[in-house]
Parts: C-alpha cells; structure tokens; sequence
C-alpha cells in the first residue's frame, strides 16, 4: 500500500514537470536568489526592489514591458541551478541573478550554454564574469574592491599596523582578502596576520578581536558583511579597544540592523557605491516605495543592486530595440552589444554614468563613508 | 596574561553551550532522544526575549519568565504532536521528524519574523570584573551565564535524586516497560522532561544572545549542533558531563583559534572531540553501558 | 517452507528493485525522445541518481549494519574533490571518457580511504558516539577543504591552509583550488545513462553482499552484536567491509554530482546533507533499499514541486517531511493504514492485491523488526 502510494505520488510529481510555456506579450525576466537559509536576506533584499524596479518600469507604459518570476536558491549551487531550469521551462528571455557567488558560478555556466543574458546584482567574484561573456556584474568585482581598499587606507594614512578580520568560508571575503594582501603587501602596508571565521563558528568573535588587539592593531579591516561586523563593533567595545574600522560593500546595512546600538559603529569608515541615507531624489523615492513594501525595512546594498540590474536591463532593452517575441538567445547577443558599446551608460542607485567593458565588469565610482552621529558622511 | 585572557573568553564560549547542553542531555537521559530542533527552540526563546525586553521593554526577569513560559508550551506541543505518536518506534525515525520540526521553527520564525539580523541587547544590567589593572576583563554575562548553568546543574541533579518525579524519571530512563508497570505515567513524565528542557531552552536563548548579540532564525541552529557535541563530549546523559563537556569545547575552541589557526580552528575542535571519544568512549564522565543479553 | 518463501520473496523484491530502475531510465528516455523534457526534470536527473546512490550506500550502514552515520556526506565530498581535482588538472589532457572513468576510479578510492581512515578507529565506539563522531570527521573535511589553496607555476605546485597570499604564486600561476571557492571551472560531464548505471552497479553490489556470508553476518551483527561475537565472527572485519564500500559507493555518488556543476564547493557537503540523505533512508524504512530509493526520488524533487508557494516553500517541505514521518511509522497510524488496506483488499481485483501482499507482509517484517528495536531500547 505504501509503496503503491509512493509510486502513485512520484510518478504524479513526476508528470507535473512535463509541461510547456506559454508565450506572452512582455519581457520574462528571472531572478534568483536565497529567499530562504542563512543567507535569506540577501537574496529577499534583491527580490524586493526587482519587484519595485519591475514595477515602475510598466507603470512607465512604455514599449517595454517586464514580467519577473524571482526563484528560491537557498544559496545553493544545486538548488540554483534547478531555480535556473524551472524559469527556463517558464520562458525566461533575461536573468537578473544569481544574488550569491558560488550559484552564479553554477548558473553561469548554464546561461553560457544557452547563451541566456545575465546580469548579476551581487555575485561578485571574478569567476563569476570569467565563466563567460554574456555575463555581467552591476556590483563590483571582489578583487576591485581589495585594491581600492588597500589604496584607500594606504594614500590617507589610515592606519600603521593594519588588522584583518574576514570570513574564510565565504568566496566573497576570501576574494576581497587575496587582492588586499596582495596590494598592501605591494604598498609596504604593515598588515597583521588575517583572522579569519567561518559561518560555524562565528557565533563567538571576540578572539579574533582580542588577537588584533594584542598584534597592535590601529585598524581592523573588515571585508565581510554586516552582521558579523556588527558582533565584531560590540566586542571590540566590550574590550574598551580603541580602534578604527575599513568596510567594503557588506558593511552597509549596519545602521539599520534592528536593536544595534549605532554609537558603536560611530567612526566606521565603508567603501560603497549606495547608501540609503542620500538625498538624492532617486534614492529618496526608492527608499520610499522600499520601506512601503516591507512594512518599514531600511533597502540595503543587495537591494540597491537589484533595483539597478532591472534598469539597466530596461535601457538596454530600449536602446537594443528587444521584443517580447525574441528568443532568449537573440535577446542576448542583443544585449552583450549594447552593455560593451561605448555609448551605453546607467544612471543606477549604486553609482552615476555606470559602464560596462566585454569582460562583463561593471565601472563606477566607491564612495569613501564614515559613520558620523549614526549617518554616512563623505569621507574625503 | 594573554593566556588567561583567551581561557576566559573560552569559558564564557563554553558556558553558553554547557547551558544548551543540559536541556540536550536532560531529554536524551529521560526520553533517549536525540532533540534536534533544541537549538530551534533556544532561537524561539531569544525572539520572545527580543520583543519583550529589547523591544517592549518589560523588565528582563519577567521577560525570561514570559520566554520561559512560551518555550515550554512550544516544546510540549512538539513533544505531543510530533514525538509522542511515535513513541515505541525506533529512535531514529523521532530524530528524523526531530530534524523536521527543527526545519519548521527555522522556516517559521522566518516568514514570522523575516531573515533579517536583529541585534540583542544584554539583558544583564550589571557591569563586569576588571581584574589586574583592566588587563583581565570578565565580563557580567560570563558572570551570570556560569553562575546560572551551576545553579540549573544543581537543581536538575537535587530535582532527579531528591524528589519523587525525578525518581519517576530516573525509573522511565532506567527501564521505560517496568516503570509502566510500577504505575508511573511515562507519557506524562517525558512530557515533564520536555517542559523542563525548553524552559532551559529558554533561558540559555537569553543568555546565549546576551554574549553574542545576532539573532536570526538560524542562530540556535550551530550552537545546537555544538552543544549536541558538548553532551557527547561530557557523556551524555550525566548532567555535570553536559557541564564539563560545554566548557571545554569552548575553552578548546578559543585557545586552537587563539594560538594554532582561526581558519582551521573548526577541524581542530572536532579532532580533539574524536580523540578523547577514542579514548573514552562513553565521554569523560559518562557511565558504562552495560548491555543486557 | 517458510524459509522457501522467504527466498522467493527476496528474489522477487531484487527484481522488482532493478526493474524499477530500468523502467525510471526508459521512462525518461521516452519523455525525451518524445519532446517532453523539460529544463527542470532533465536537470533534476543527475542530482537524483546521486543522492539515489547516496540513500542506497547510507542503507549499508544504518539499515544492514544498524550504526548511525551522520557524516555520510563526508565521503560524498572526498570522493568528488579528488575525483574532480583529477578531472581538471591531468584529466583535461586525457580523452573525456577514460578522464571520466578515472575520476570515477579516484574518487571510488579517496572515498574508500578516507572511509577506511574514519571507520578503523570509530568503528570501536557505538551508538550516539558513532554517529558524533561521523558527524564531525565530516565537519573536519569540510572546513580543511574550506581552507585549502592549491596553486601551480613553473616553480611546481604550491599548497595553503591559509590564504591565496601564502601561496606565493608567480603571476603566471594558476589556481587550482580556491579553499572556499572549491574548484571552479569544471568541464561539465552529465549524462543520465551513466548515473543509472552506476546505481544498477550499486545494486547489485548490496544484493549481492546481503545475501553473501558477509552480509549475514553484518545483519546478525546488527540484531545481536553480542551473541554474533560469541559465534566467533570478525566484527571489526564485517563493520569495515560494510563501512568502507558504503563510502566507496558515496565517493562515486559525489563524482557523478561534481561533474553535474561547474564548480565544486566543500560546503554543500555539510551535515545537513548527511541529515537529508539519512531521512530519505528513514523514511524509506531502514534496511528497505527500494524504499529508500522511492524517499531519494521523491525529497530531491519535492522542494522543487514546492516553488509554487515562493517563501512558503521550505515551510511546507517541513510540514510534509513531519507528517510523512508520522504516516509512516507511528504505530497508530500504521494500524490504522493496515485497517483500510485490508478493507481495499476485500473490493480490488486480482493482480493488484498480490502487490499488496507483497507489501503488507513486508511491513509485518518491518515491525517485527521495529518492535524488537524498541524492546532492545528499554534496555
């Protein structure tokens, strides 16, 4: 009986695969990301504002017209990769993902093979955009983000003997890491010994702080997100450690972790291209429409991205001219030309004038921030 | 000097997870169960935590009290819903719907509570020991924390060999059959066990996030594993093994990330774990089972 | 007699197993000759035949055997880094088919090592202890592959624990492993037929094993690990043999699944997976190869059956994962399933009803089974 039923159940689930799609009038785009698991605000951040961006993209009423199905990855490569094959078989024609790097590595692969465009909002390793040339980053390249760093801190005297603190399980941190000590190294910078964690025991990090503390340290470079950081801030204070700190990209979102004592962050300084306090009115207004979708959430940098990768797409689909009857793989060739043209440009939250080169990576300008009475300030 | 320093912030690791520990082997002494959504339900008591103290402002004993309370109805409704039927059932096919249950309060607390971190401010009010001239600092959670685990250690051994349902329990863990026989009711002693477990759980959620302020609906989910670990480690089962066994695993896990490597510190725990179960293979204080022919 | 009938129902049952499994391939050679494939079940192939092999090799240990592994996952991840490692770095000088039939070799054998490595001493301990134990010689692989850097140049091969920077690689150098990138850029290889065959070797390899010398005395070792010894059996031996070509059938699982992806991370091979493969043999019902072979199928594509529900996904996976459990093994309800099979059974045709008595009958073995478990767990 129980094996008929579970045979019955399979075979049911079995044929539910087994359909087609349909054809429709407007433009499929598919997201991918970690809605749920560990890493679910990251992917839940990016699904937000590609539902807000999508949105006033056809309320605009233009020609161009989107459709988006954003797909669970649990930051898995497997489950990606999955999430990748049911927007195929939904009739995807653009991908605006994957959020996290190790799936993007899979799933790029994939879009690869069928020559499905690609743009990534987060995934920023340098393998991402290797994998192929239909593949692009609106955020930057890890590596980038290592050198600027290292020059940053290097040419305004930041610190003299320089902590790291970063997460040795993470392709992110990891990817920051390797160009940082290559560069500080290069730039004579007196760098201590990297402490590194991972997501299993990162429950307790003040040993790491302590060793920064005991190596000297007048500096803690932090190339990780912000959660952890935010441990980090409070145990340093603990320790009444008087130290300065260096974020990358991760390290926004620190203001708005709900209950974290924002005087602990102040002095932080970030490298960013976002940060949702501007006052510009893009940011304002997106900020705006973001907080009223998730019943006050303050849009992080994972958003920020998200929104852009759908304008972009929007004004690169205008300028090429996309159909919703074109297929995924004239859609992408299409699209590869007018992001490497010299011509195009994108005006996005996370930078002015952004450019694309055939590698895939994105140009724009970081902004240095410092934390000052709980705001970001230009740092310069 | 550095040296203690790095012991003492092993302990303060530590007695987080000795803390975790006892609900861990508090249930696998009585019910011989493996509870793998303790961790979950440790998580649960740090949301209620969060909102009644960090968030409403209630007084932080009666916010324990209240988190308390709610983690014992929770660990009871499990205990009935998704263990109880399956009671005389091999004990693999209650870890399997354990590791279920753990899935859902994970998942819950997410659509409930949405994936974003919140950061928990300690409910300790008290300020901490500088010692040596501020060059040894302990601070007031590792305080409260250690004293809290000794004073459950000691009521949980006073409450299982003093009173009469601690000899029930000893009875239902001894021989479950006999003590049926003997007129004790072994539904209702396991259900005991479990409201005891999660009030634990409870508390060690509060306490746990007092130290280490993130809290996420995945955040009771590695130190479960840990203290799950810590239990073994001690011999599980024996309540001052879960002690002992906490407090070590902390101690080693800081003083490998301190002096051997951070990146590696995660494979050296669990080494050192490996060789003294190889050694001792009912863990340091765990009793010889004697099997039966 | 009953002996008699007992053997006929076994052959029938292996029978059955490996039907299944060639009725699954040309199943889906036919939706794929006809057109119907879609990008999602083809993709969901491989990973399906992986995790089948896993279910099927973990059964060794949990079912035959009666231990609790819960690092089965490990040998999965030993498998596929050398397996791969190879691929990539000689292999891709090789033909692809005698690289890939390397790699499966490789990673056979790592996998096989490593079992050999964890299970000579862990093997002593029993029980809980086990199964901790497993657990964490699968977290030590984990996070030393999490951390591993291995380079190469002209100078010759560099490896880290720490970071790329240690390496000191010369700039023409070429990153062979990324400690938490694993290995990227793999030539993907994924061919259906391949997984199927690897799981009808797999088969045949545990029927053939259970119905050996060694595989009763692995049973009896399981039902009585005292009155087995008294008999003067080699347990070490037999609780090897089971252990380690459970782990060689995981290291071929773990290259057939690397070769799936591009890039081969260490980890996806965490406990969780270890917990995952260990439900669908739980839930299949221990010692029930083709039931765990059904509970493979059935969790690997459930999740994606879910996506309809977006954020509710995982949540309702959990619900079902609760309530399939309980269906299938609380006694209640398994009283209550044998009631109304019973009264099917009155009003349903012929052919149908000698399947279900194969069934049911099954089941009687299942509880006799479970209920001496229970009277052991008292003790």
């Amino acid at each position: 009986m129980k094996k008929a039923l579970s045979l019955v159940l399979t075979a049911a689930l079995a044929a539910s695969f087994v359909m087609s799609a349909s054809a429709a009038e407007v433009i499929k785009i598919g997201g991918i990301g970690p809605v749920t698991g560990p890493a679910g605000i990251y992917g839940s951040s990016v699904k937000n504002a590609m539902e807000i961006a999508v949105d006033e993209v056809n309320a605009m009423g233009g020609d161009i017209q989107f459709e988006l199905q954003f797909e669970d990855d649990t930051h898995d490569a497997e489950v990606s990769v999955n999430a990748y094959n049911t927007l195929k078989d939904w009739g995807m024609q653009i991908l605006g993902g994957t959020v996290t790097t190790n799936p993007c590595i899979a799933v790029g692969s994939e879009a690869v093979a069928d020559n499905m465009f690609l743009l990534t909002p987060s995934a920023s390793s340098q393998d991402v955009i290797d994998t192929g040339d239909n593949i692009f980053q609106v955020c930057f390249t890890d590596p980038n983000q290592g050198l600027a760093s290292a020059d940053y801190i290097s040419s305004q005297n930041l610190g003299t003997k320089i902590g790291v603190i970063y997460n040795s399980g993470d392709a992110y941190s990891t990817g920051i890491l390797n160009t940082f000590l290559a560069k500080a190294d290069e730039l004579g910078l007196d760098v201590l010994e990297p402490q590194a964690f991972t997501d299993d025991n990162s429950t307790d990090l003040t040993t790491q702080v302590q060793a920064c503390k005991d190596g000297g340290a007048d500096l803690i470079f932090l190339p990780i997100y912000y959660t952890p950081a935010s441990q980090i801030l409070k145990a340093a204070s603990d320790m009444d450690y008087e130290v300065k700190f260096f974020g990358v990209d991760g390290m926004d979102g620190i203001l708005d972790v709900e209950g974290f004592d924002t005087s602990l962050a102040e002095g932080v300084m970030l490298l960013t291209p976002f940060v949702a306090t501007a006052t510009d009115d893009a940011t304002v207004a997106f900020v705006e429409a973001y907080k009223e979708k998730t019943d006050g959430q303050i849009p992080n940098q994972f958003a920020a991205d998200g929104y852009d990768v759908v304008m972009a797409l929007y004004k690169a689909c205008t300028e090429a001219g996309i159909t919703a009857d074109m297929s995924a793989s004239d859609v992408c060739d299409a699209l590869k030309e007018v992001f490497t043209s010299d011509s195009f440009s994108v005006d996005g939250l996370t930078g002015s004038g952004m450019t694309w080169d055939a590698s895939g990576a994105v140009s724009k300008a970081p902004h240095g921030m410092v934390i000052e009475n709980g705001e970001y300030q230009p740092m310069d | 000097m550095q040296f203690l320093t790095y012991l003492v912030r092993g302990i303060s690791l530590g007695s987080v997870y000795a803390l975790i520990a006892l609900g861990y082997t508090m249930v696998y002494g009585i019910a011989r169960m493996l509870n793998f959504a303790h961790g979950d339900v440790i998580m649960v008591g740090g949301y209620v935590v969060f909102f009644a103290f960090c968030k409403s402002g209630i007084n932080p004993l009666l916010s324990i009290l209240i988190a308390m309370a709610a983690c014992t109805l929770l660990g009871m409704t499990i205990e009935k819903v998704a263990y109880k039927p399956l009671r005389g059932t091999p004990s693999l096919a209650v870890l399997i719907t354990a590791i279920g249950v753990s899935y859902f309060l994970q998942n819950g607390a997410m659509l409930l509570w949405k994936s974003d971190p919140k950061s928990f401010s300690s409910i300790v009010g008290i300020s901490g020991l500088n010692l040596f001239d501020g060059r040894l600092q302990i601070s007031a959670e590792t305080i409260v924390t250690i004293i809290t685990c000794i004073v459950i250690m000691i009521v949980l051994m006073w409450f299982v060999k003093k009173t009469k349902p601690g000899h029930a329990m000893q009875a239902v863990s001894e021989d479950r059959g006999a003590a049926q026989l003997m007129g004790i009711n072994v539904n209702g002693i396991i259900s005991l066990t479990f409201a005891i477990g999660s009030a634990l759980a409870a508390i060690a959620g509060a306490l746990l996030l007092s130290s280490y302020p993130t809290l996420m609906p995945t955040t009771g989910a590695m130190p479960g594993i840990k203290a799950f670990t810590a239990a073994v480690f001690g011999g599980i089962g024996s309540i001052p093994g879960a002690f002992l066994g906490g407090i070590l695993l902390g101690v080693i896990e800081n003083l490998s990330k301190a002096y051997i490597s951070t990146q590696l510190s995660d494979a050296i725990v669990f080494l050192v774990l490996i060789i003294i179960l190889l050694v001792k293979p009912t863990g340091l204080l765990g009793k010889k089972a004697t099997v039966k022919v | 007699m009953a002996k008699n009938k007992k053997m006929k129902k076994t052959t029938r049952s292996n029978l059955l197993m490996f039907g299944f499994v060639i009725i699954f391939w040309a199943v889906i050679q036919l939706i794929s000759l006809t057109g119907h494939m879609t990008s999602k079940l083809n993709g969901l192939l491989i990973p399906v035949c992986a995790y089948m092999i896993m279910a099927i090799s973990l059964n060794l240990v949990v079912g035959f055997l009666g231990e609790l592994s819960l690092g089965h996952a490990a040998f999965m991840s030993a498998g596929a880094f050398v397996g791969i490692f190879f691929y990539t770095t000689v292999g891709a000088a090789l033909p692809k088919a005698a690289a890939v039939l390397i790699s499966f070799i490789m990673g056979g054998a790592a996998a096989g090592l490593f079992g050999l490595i964890v299970g000579v001493p862990v093997l002593r301990l029993s029980g809980d202890y086990l199964a901790i134990v497993t657990l964490a010689s699968g977290e030590i692989l984990k996070n030393v592959l999490s951390a591993l850097y291995v380079g190469k140049d002209s100078a010759g091969i560099h490896v880290s624990l720490k970071d790329q920077f240690s390496l000191g690689l010369a700039p023409d150098g070429k990153m062979l492993v990324k400690g938490a990138m694993g290995i990227p850029g793999i030539q993907k290889f994924s061919n259906f037929t391949v997984g199927i065959v690897l799981i009808l070797i797999t088969l045949a390899y545990i029927v053939n094993l259970k119905n050996s010398r060694a595989g009763r005395a692995i049973t009896a070792i399981r039902d009585d690990e005292i009155a087995a010894r008294a008999t003067g059996l080699n347990l070490t031996h037999y609780k090897l043999t089971a252990f380690v070509s459970a782990a060689v059938f995981a290291g071929f699982a773990g290259v057939l699944y690397a070769l799936n992806y591009s890039s081969l991370v260490a980890d996806k091979f965490d406990y969780n997976l270890s917990i995952n493969v260990l439900v669908m043999v739980v839930l299949g019902g221990m010692g029930n190869i083709f039931g765990g072979m059904i509970a493979a199928i059935l969790l690997t594509i459930l999740p994606e059956m879910l996506r309809g529900f977006s954020q509710y996904r995982m949540f309702i996976y959990s619900i079902v994962l609760i309530v399939m459990m309980l269906f299938n093994q609380a006694p209640v309800l398994v009283a209550w399933r044998q009631r109304l099979v019973a009264r099917i059974r009155g009003s349903k045709n012929a052919p149908e009803e000698t399947v279900e008595t194969a069934d049911s009958s099954y089941f009687e073995e299942i509880r006799e089974k479970n209920s001496d478990d229970s009277a052991k767990e008292g003790k």
